[in-house]
């Protein structure tokens, strides 16, 4: 099964050495992880994916925050959230094959950043099975895939969104986690949410 | 503890560093005056390049320098003086192959959950990363087994830094901490300010756990529990519980079973005490666990030694696990209802919502261990016939006799280190100090430096075999050139034992690499300047633990003992805790591997 943490850590040298080798003692496979700056000062934001089983989210958290650089970790699991990832595809095409391609790229409300000759490069943001989607079009459709860069999956929850160290900074106007969970439910992001199921 | 042989003449040198706050001093003085600051009053170390600046500034501070003879045994005098004394351990070592030396120290430390500092020098800081003489990536090397490791490049760093090392180090689990600081923050000039220094307190692990609703449902399942076992961990030590341990058991009439580490943590003279339980627990123990409807693991992490197979472990228990590491709780057993923090505090929690079983009525459970106890003793090593033969556990029990059980016996790893848990009752905790979870031979003999100088006016025994007594039987001139009152037991039968018994039980006795050629000890001791006596016989074993108490200075006593025994019980890898090999050939044997 595929877990994703959001782990806030101290922007200092080694962190992400500290993160990664931990996953790697624990003999997880990360699937994929992107780290970049947060809306703190000092304080990155780290989005891991990781392949373990059902139960073992308790003990990677307990065990990240073991390490002293890490400040909040969250386990976005079932919880309602944003899933995004962007993507680069490079695909091959003449002026006589590229039609085909832009027909494609419409259909996935992705862009085209890149116009050569013999080349176009595709930029796409959107859920995994999006980005997945597009490439499986793009094979079918025999278009030559150059080169693909990914950045891996970046999470955020819906809602307004309590932590132990918000709390600690005392943002002001923030509901407990309890009534939180409640507010999870509000109907406003089920509107939000069709987005996600399609494309 | 006055700083031994300090060649100091400090009416000469500068004061020490705590009386002249605020002014400029190098990183090697703040050093010294940190680590001062924070109680220390003794280092393990070797010198060498890159830390001669340290070494340089030592002599103006009142703390004790041990040379050792290989970077390794500073690491473990740093561990064994930690564990003995409960205090941070500190070593010190060169950059390079100094740091590296200390690895194996180090994790066995972590493995261990022992707090020690180790202080490395580094090249300096405008060289790092170009493969420089003696460079080495040593924060990197030592990721997975410290708890925190730093990097220290500037002078004005050196104290903020060994204070937040202390605290981690000491804090929650415990366990080791790296320093790594360069030649160029050795030497920079920096103003030094203890108080300012220090670290902010530290976080708690934010999945602390112990509320009323947890400790309600552990006292409803400690009041309804018919047949309870506690099992007590070095938690127990770690924590200074050892009194509301005790407490718990007498008062709800609960046996209760020891990890390795957690030996003497209840004592082992108390009609409730079971001993160790394990891969070499006493048959009775084990019985009683996976016959057990309730266990209170205390400050203990269901180790694999302990277990056996998990899937047939305690299968009618119900599991209290009471831990101060998070990552621990159902990591290896599912806990029912699980306390995370400190032990001692959720025991206080605990205690007043359990109203005293009626201690008159001997529950049937006391009584069915206590028979199953009688039942195994006859099988006891101690009461066969005495062949002529020296047995290990002979010698074990006639060193716990003549030391009334009040030694620190400092093992190393193999067979004697099983004897020994199994033969020499500890009633206190911090008695016992051997390498668990890492199991790294060569532990014994720096440990006991360390124990004995952490405790100067008590006995120290090291307890080793032939094979890990010469892994650092180089540290034998480190006892002789602090000369101290150590007691030495080799335990020697010619064999990497361990490794010789399961080549015995599992590999068709094909004893590929275990027949060991050893020095003669009494003489490799007499080359250091060291007494000491070989002994062969069983009569001859008490004059020679006499003598070596009587006689001041280290003593080495040589121990011939049986070549080809085996530690009994056994319970091989993959099995379950109640599949345990039994002693074959006992005149009044039952049946191998009976229940």
């Amino acid at each position: 099964m595929l877990h994703t943490f959001v782990a806030l850590v101290e922007d200092k040298p080694g962190v992400l050495t500290r993160v990664a080798s931990l996953f790697r003692r624990l003999n997880i496979n990360i699937v994929s992880l992107t780290v970049g700056h947060s809306e703190r000062a000092s304080v990155s934001r780290m989005t891991i994916v990781c392949e373990a089983s059902p139960t073992a989210g308790h003990r990677i958290a307990a065990s990240l925050y073991k390490l002293e650089n890490v400040l909040e970790i969250d386990d976005v699991g079932q919880l309602s959230h944003v899933a995004r990832e962007l993507a680069l595809i490079k695909v091959a095409a003449t002026p006589k094959t590229r039609s085909m391609v832009f027909e494609l790229v419409e259909v996935f409300r992705a862009r085209i950043v890149d116009l050569a000759p013999e080349s176009l490069m595709i930029e796409i943001t959107g859920v995994e099975s999006k980005i997945e989607g597009l490439i499986q079009v793009l094979n079918e459709n025999g278009d030559r895939i150059l080169e693909i860069s990914r950045t891996g999956r970046m999470v955020m929850r819906r809602g307004q969104h309590t932590s132990r160290v918000l709390e600690a900074m005392r943002v002001p106007g923030l509901e407990t986690p309890d009534e939180l969970k409640a507010e999870e439910e509000v109907s406003a992001s089920d509107v939000l949410m069709a987005d996600e199921t399609g494309f | 503890m006055a700083a031994k042989k300090q060649a100091t003449d400090r009416t000469k040198s500068q004061p020490s560093a705590s009386a002249v706050h605020g002014t400029r001093l190098t990183g090697s003085e703040i050093l010294w005056a940190t680590l001062e600051g924070e109680g220390v009053s003794v280092v393990f170390g070797y010198p060498g390049g890159a830390i001669l600046p340290v070494y340089d500034a030592l002599r103006k501070f009142p703390i004790r320098h041990v040379l050792v003879r290989h970077e390794q045994g500073a690491a473990h005098m740093a561990d064994g003086y930690a564990r003995a004394s409960g205090k941070v351990g500190v070593a010190v070592a060169t950059s390079g192959p100094g740091a590296t030396n200390l690895v194996t120290g180090i994790a066995t430390a972590m493995l261990d959950s022992v707090p020690i500092v180790c202080i490395t020098g580094q090249v300096s800081s405008k060289v790092l990363g170009t493969d420089a003489f003696q460079e080495v990536d040593i924060t990197g090397i030592t990721l997975p087994v410290t708890k925190h490791n730093y990097v220290v490049t500037r002078a004005e760093d050196v104290a903020k830094t060994i204070r937040e090392a202390f605290l981690v180090a000491r804090s929650g689990r415990p366990g080791p901490v790296l320093v790594d600081i360069t030649k160029d923050a050795q030497q920079g000039l920096a103003e030094f300010d203890f108080a300012a220094a220090e670290p902010k307190p530290h976080r708690p692990h934010p999945m602390l756990k112990t509320e009323s609703e947890s400790i309600l449902a552990a006292a409803e399942l400690i009041r309804s529990a018919k047949k309870p076992v506690i099992l007590a961990g070095h938690g127990v030590l770690q924590s200074g519980a050892g009194a509301q341990v005790r407490t718990l058991a007498e008062r709800m009439r609960i046996p209760v079973a020891s990890t390795l580490l957690g030996l003497g943590g209840f004592p082992a003279s108390h009609p409730l005490s079971l001993g160790m339980m394990g891969m070499h627990g006493e048959a009775w123990v084990n019985h009683a666990i996976q016959n057990a409807d309730l266990l209170i693991a205390c400050g203990m992490r269901f180790d694999d030694r302990v277990t056996g197979t998990l899937a047939t472990y305690a299968p009618n228990a119900k599991k209290i696990h009471i831990e101060v590491d998070p990552a621990e709780i159902n990591k290896n057993v599912k806990a029912d209802v699980a306390l995370i923090g400190d032990l001692k505090e959720a025991l206080e929690a605990l205690l007043p919502h359990l109203p005293p079983r009626d201690a008159k009525r001997e529950s049937a459970w006391v009584k069915e261990i206590e028979a199953s106890k009688g039942e195994c003793a006859v099988r006891d090593i101690r009461n066969l016939p005495d062949s002529g033969h020296l047995y290990a556990a002979h010698v074990m029990h006639d060193l716990w006799k003549a030391t009334e059980g009040k030694a620190i016996v400092v093992t190393d790893v193999g067979q004697h280190q099983m004897w020994e848990a199994q033969y020499y009752k500890h009633d206190e905790p911090r008695t016992l100090i051997t390498s668990g979870g890492l199991g790294t031979m060569g532990f014994a003999l720096p440990a006991a430096i360390g124990a004995k100088i952490a405790c100067p006016d008590k006995e120290v025994w090291v307890v080793a075999g032939d094979g890990g007594f010469q892994m650092t039987a180089a540290e034998l001139s480190t006892a002789a050139q602090e000369e101290l009152d150590l007691n030495i037991a080799v335990v020697n039968n010619g064999y990497l034992g361990m490794v010789r018994q399961w080549q015995e039980f599992f590999y068709e006795k094909n004893y590929q690499s275990s027949p060991l050629r050893s020095p003669d000890f009494v003489k490799l001791a007499a080359a250091h300047g060291i007494s000491g006596a070989a002994v062969r016989k069983r009569a001859e074993v008490l004059p020679a633990v006499e003598e070596a108490r009587r006689h001041k200075g280290p003593y080495v006593i040589n121990f011939l003992v049986e070549k080809e025994d085996s530690v009994y019980p056994m319970i091989p890898a993959g099995s379950a805790l109640h599949e345990m090999i039994r002693r074959p050939d006992s005149p009044l044997v039952e049946t191998a591997q009976d229940k």
